[in-house]
């Protein structure tokens, strides 16, 4: 499996991402390299294996009870919001018109 | 050759995607509280605001709630089943992605079982329910800025996914209907349309009938009531059908329900790209859910509305149509079973409920669980009722009395003189007197018109204030009727 510029252009633009065209050159042949390594996977008959969907496979005891804790105090919520109004976060415009 | 009409050449093919907020008193990830209305911003803590090196821990009762759907679907439960991250940029999305379920969903294949308008019973497949975080709230009329609630930011869905098998708006309609009294039966979902707990999004395509591939779908979201879903729907299915009759195609798009116009409108939005590029999320190893677990849950599972219509005329003897009434909310079966406990005449019951307890009980908004009347005095009434006491029509007196009176139906009837007349001296001498003042009537009656009879009842009933017991009025009015015939 291997990637083109193109499909660079796609993941960057759906992670909002803007390069120059020499850095999607560069992510192109990195990204290729990566898929090259992980090709070694397929010399691997892997028939009888299930998918490893997580280094820890086994899930117990990671549930919580359903116990209300403290929320942030409000003056504290907005530290990092760059624009705030209202008590909401106020962002760009999202919809252009009503 | 018959021209078929356009609504019968083609065939509607709609699925059902609806999302359920749990009823947990926490947010699925993180321990803030679920409660609403609160002040904007007021529930929201680093995990469910998107903060950086944060970590999402699973609450228990939210997988609860998953098994007890998956459980009253008939469905296969994943005792194993895997979070997935849903990437896309939305502003009260603040991490970059949704946390959900994609390959390995928590509640696999199901279904459910709805009635239809002509009575006959259609099974409804369910392809799967996931667990989910909800996104924030945007409002986005004020001025030049899109402001974002995130209280909602991290309460726990259940996405549940039906399979393309309704046929229409009906059917929708009535198949949210089912699933909504499930919701509430289990008590995970308080099933709110208009406020938003419970969502749904119809996929909609249509085919001519006899084709076995599927037309270019739409997505129409924004329903937010019964009637909206069934009114969109059709819409929808006329819409494309039109389309297709003008010989032009069907554009796949997501479109918006607007219910006061009664029309949907193509969305506008800037997230333009559906590619989602679901992969595991590394901060949540696979669920697993215990043998055990599943086996206790399964035990405490609550007798759900079928089953329970299947007692009611089984057990009870009452007719279906009083079966679905009493059972279409859970505090209403409730409130009969708990009556039915205390008196043996279910079908009685069953009709004070239907047309007095609940006329009563809607007129004034409150629960059952608050009505003046408790199950008990209304069970001691309808035994007035059946035991010749009181009429049918006393006790809609003696029900309004109870209503803001505490006092047990016998005392009321007693202080009030409402015992139903059944002393056969008592009436005969009433009839007696009703009969010699109306001596023409009784020459009609006795010259063949039966119908007659029906005049001397409501004198009867008239003088007694309807106190008199009806049957004994009846065989005396003939037995004296033809007294002076002779």
């Amino acid at each position: 499996m291997s990637v083109t510029i193109d499909d660079v252009k796609y993941i960057a633009k759906l992670s909002m991402l803007k390069f120059e065209e020499e850095e999607l050159t560069s992510f192109t042949q990195e990204f290729n390299k990566i898929l090259e390594y992980m090709d070694q996977l397929n010399e691997l008959d892997l028939t009888d294996v299930a998918p490893l969907y997580h280094p820890i496979e086994t899930g117990k005891g990671q549930l919580r009870k359903d116990e209300v804790k403290d929320s942030l105090p409000i003056e504290k919520t907005f530290l990092n919001a760059p624009a705030e109004s209202e008590q909401h976060f106020s962002v760009p415009k999202v919809i252009k018109e009503k | 050759m018959i021209e078929l009409l356009p609504t019968e050449k083609y065939e509607p093919v709609i699925g059902l995607e609806v999302h359920a907020q749990l009823k947990t008193n926490t947010k699925i990830f993180c321990s803030c509280s679920t409660g609403y209305p609160a002040p904007p911003n007021s529930n929201v803590c680093p995990v469910c605001l998107g903060h950086p090196g944060v970590l999402p821990v699973l609450n228990e009762s939210a997988v609860e709630f998953a098994i007890k759907l998956g459980i009253a679907l008939n469905s296969r439960v994943n005792l194993r089943s895997i979070f997935a991250r849903k990437n896309y940029f939305y502003p009260d999305l603040p991490k970059g992605y949704q946390i959900s379920q994609f390959s390995l969903p928590v509640v696999g294949e199901g279904e459910l079982e709805i009635t239809l308008e002509d009575g006959t019973k259609k099974k409804i497949g369910v392809t799967r329910a996931h667990l989910e975080e909800d996104a924030g709230k945007s409002i986005h009329d004020r001025g030049d800025s899109t402001l974002v609630d995130l209280n909602r930011s991290g309460v726990p869905l259940l996405e549940i996914v039906s399979h393309p098998d309704i046929r229409s708006g009906a059917e929708a309609a009535s198949y949210l209907r089912t699933l909504r009294q499930i919701l509430l039966y289990l008590d995970i979902c308080d099933g709110n349309m208009e406020e938003g707990s419970l969502r749904c999004d119809a996929n909609i395509s249509v085919r001519l009938r006899g084709e076995t591939r599927f037309g270019t779908k739409t997505e129409v979201k924004n329903m937010n009531s019964f009637k909206n879903v069934e009114k969109a729907i059709n819409f929808e299915i006329a819409r494309q059908i039109d389309l297709l009759e003008e010989g032009r195609e069907v554009v796949q798009q997501t479109l918006l329900w607007n219910a006061d116009k009664g029309t949907a409108s193509p969305m506008r939005s800037k997230e333009d790209s559906h590619d989602y590029r679901y992969f595991p999320d590394p901060d949540l190893p696979p669920l697993e859910i215990s043998n055990e677990w599943f086996e206790k849950i399964k035990s405490e599972m609550p007798e759900l509305p079928a089953r329970k219509v299947e007692r009611y005329t089984n057990e009870f003897g009452l007719p279906p149509y009083d079966a679905g009434v009493l059972t279409q909310q859970p505090e209403t079966s409730r409130y009969f079973e708990e009556a039915a406990g205390f008196t043996s005449a279910r079908k009685e019951l069953s009709n004070l409920i239907m047309t007095e307890v609940l006329k009563v009980a809607n007129e004034k908004k409150i629960s059952l669980a608050e009505f003046a009347i408790e199950p008990k005095r209304l069970a001691k009434l309808v035994d007035l009722i059946t035991s010749g006491v009181i009429s049918g029509k006393i006790a809609k007196d003696v029900f309004a009395i109870m209503l803001s009176d505490e006092s047990e139906p016998e005392e009321i009837v007693k202080r009030e003189g409402l015992s139903q007349i059944s002393d056969s001296d008592e009436l005969e001498k009433i009839i007696t007197s009703i009969l010699n003042d109306n001596p023409a009537q009784v020459a009609e009656y006795l010259a063949g018109k039966e119908k007659i009879l029906g005049f001397f009842v409501g004198q009867v009933m008239k003088q007694t204030k309807g106190k008199a017991n009806p049957a004994t009025v009846n065989s005396l009015l003939l037995s004296l009727l033809k007294r002076s015939s002779g």
